[in-house]
């Protein structure tokens, strides 16, 4: 099966939101204010690098003195490291469009927001990533730190311009995948070399294959069949962020789809002490499907745990959101991987944690 | 034949946390005790391993030349300083800090978050908090390409907090703890001591001797 999609990446490299942005009524000087900036800004960029486009619109409304920008969304500082793409899916659960921001140029909130000073702090951010990145694919950050200078110039070039070829003409230098047809999931020998020895695992050809994640999770403890009544996030202490490796193996058995790979991160969080009842399962049918083609013991095994998710009670819902759709949950998650991910090589996931009125864990 | 890469897993990470809050204990320190926070962003949907951070807090700053500082607060106040109470006599001078250690599940290792304030509660920048550091942790972080300081994101506590990068630590801790063998895997409850008596050495936390002798 093809695992990689040019057209799906094109999508993604050429996705941007309107965003109409206001200067903030503390920065205005003129009388009348000026109207807000009519602005795209693309899914994989950050907000940072549209400050020389915005800041045209309001230069003549400014204060003297020195500008230290951020934004706002309904006053919820927005933290600029985190791609404006998954900004806009986990802040507006119901997409607004035009997305409505606030810019400052005065008046850093330096206790919530790490500081940022342009351009290159958001370039030392992201080749920052990519080295995490790095070091969950293969073990390093060699490929990242031996990088020549010019090509690296050219790599963070190309992410500002949505340049899609020029970056990947870069990138393929760097060893990073894409994930190939061999890679699937055996879970059985992962799980059986975990029981049996205390201890570390074993580095070399043995060693698991894992991808890159970051997760924003939402709790929103209500009925996500209504989205526009989910409320404005006012806090980032209600946002999970989980920075994350997923592991899987290159066997055989059935391709690892990204409802698996989910519930890989998601069930770590659930008690492992947790006690099973395979009455209450919820999801059985769905575990099934997963595991179709897979007869080994380990099955029993992922039946097991599958009903430890399904102990939140049958009422909680999950809505993942990655690149602003909602995918197939079945699709392989070397799929969802390959042609999702943000330059950052990291694939940025939106999950919304409520309930859901069709009673059934997603 | 095993290679061991310097990093550890996070049920190992749990419980090389609970060895070393027993080493903390057993060997006897002014200094407080470490506390376990776990994450409850998630409320009841989290329990999870390794998830969470080892805290101490309110920790008084030694300035890094101690005899100087001695003698500064003696002339200043004419009354003496008695290093083992960790009481400040020249409260203006003195700069509190709180350390944190998290697990990072990308390069499966700890990880040290730290602030500094001033005693009037105002956040230390971090030219404020080299002039703590002693000079040799000053050399360490401008020479050493896999020590630094930035400051990111809390992961918990999502604000702003100074971090050492943890990129080079499997490499160093492998060192450590393997250099006379090099295909041994050293057991790992002692992780995290021995890792902590070499990044508080960075950081200026001061590491009771106990904890040094080998894991």
């Amino acid at each position: 099966m093809e695992l990689c999609s040019e057209e799906a990446m094109k999508y993604v490299w050429e996705g941007a939101i309107p965003l109409q942005i206001h200067l903030h009524e503390s920065d205005v000087t003129t009388l009348p204010p000026p109207p807000p900036a009519l602005v795209l800004g693309p899914r994989i960029g950050y907000l940072p690098l549209l400050v020389p486009i915005i800041k045209p619109y309001f230069s003549g409304a400014l204060p003297p003195g020195e500008d230290t920008v951020w934004f706002d969304y309904k006053g919820l500082p927005l933290k600029w490291y985190v791609p404006l793409g998954v900004l806009f899916d986990l802040l507006c659960a119901e997409p607004e469009r035009p997305w409505n921001l606030t810019v400052h140029f005065r008046g850093y909130p330096g206790e919530v927001l790490t500081p940022c000073e342009g351009e290159e702090t958001v370039k030392w951010s992201y080749i920052n990533s990519l080295k995490e990145a790095a070091y969950v694919i293969n073990g390093n950050s060699k490929s990242i730190m031996n990088m020549p200078q010019a090509d690296q110039f050219d790599l963070w070039q190309s992410l500002i311009k949505g340049d899609m070829d020029g970056y990947h003409r870069i990138s393929s230098r760097l060893k990073l995948g894409p994930v190939g047809e061999d890679c699937i999931l055996n879970r059985a020998s992962s799980m059986q070399s975990r029981q049996a020895t205390d201890e570390p695992e074993i580095v070399g050809s043995n060693r698991p294959s894992r991808l890159p994640v970051r997760l924003y999770v939402r709790n929103v403890d209500q009925d996500l069949e209504y989205l526009e009544d989910v409320q404005t996030l006012d806090n980032w202490d209600s946002v999970s962020y989980i920075n994350r490796a997923i592991e899987f193996h290159k066997e055989g058995g059935n391709y690892m789809t990204l409802k698996h790979a989910m519930r890989n991160i998601l069930r770590e969080i659930f008690s492992e002490e947790a006690s099973t009842n395979a009455n209450e399962l919820d999801g059985t049918e769905e575990a099934d499907s997963a595991y179709r083609d897979l007869e080994t013991t380990s099955m029993k095994n992922d039946l097991v745990e599958e009903s430890t998710f399904g102990r939140q009670g049958p009422n909680k819902g999950t809505l993942v959101r990655i690149q602003g759709i909602e995918p197939d949950l079945d699709i392989p998650f070397a799929w969802v991987v390959n042609n999702l991910k943000n330059p950052d090589y990291f694939l940025h996931v939106c999950v919304y944690v409520g309930t859901s009125s069709k009673a059934k864990a997603k | 034949m095993y290679q061991w890469d310097g990093t550890l897993s996070p049920s190992e990470f749990d419980i090389s946390v609970a060895d070393l809050c027993e080493r903390w204990r057993e060997v006897g320190t002014s200094l407080p005790q470490w506390v376990w926070l776990p994450d409850r962003a998630l409320g009841a949907l989290s329990c999870n391993v390794a998830a969470g951070y080892l805290a101490i807090e309110n920790i008084y700053h030694q300035n890094a030349s101690e005899e100087g500082s001695f003698e500064e607060s003696i002339s200043r106040d004419e009354e003496p300083f008695d290093e083992a109470t960790l009481v400040p006599s020249n409260k203006n001078d003195m700069h509190i800090y709180d350390y944190h250690i998290l697990y990072s599940f990308t390069f499966r290792v700890p990880v040290l978050y730290f602030r500094g304030y001033q005693s009037d509660g105002c956040p230390l920048k971090l030219v404020d908090i080299e002039k703590d550091l002693p000079a040799y942790s000053l050399k360490l972080l401008r020479e050493s390409k896999w020590a630094f300081i930035t400051q990111e994101d809390h992961p918990y506590l999502h604000r702003p907090w100074y971090t050492l990068h943890p990129c080079g630590t499997g490499d160093w801790m492998k060192f450590l703890l393997c250099s006379d063998a090099p295909n041994k895997i050293p057991p790992l409850h002692g992780y995290l001591s021995a890792w902590l008596s070499v990044i508080g050495q960075v950081v200026g936390l001061r590491i009771p001797i106990g904890l040094f002798k080998s894991v």
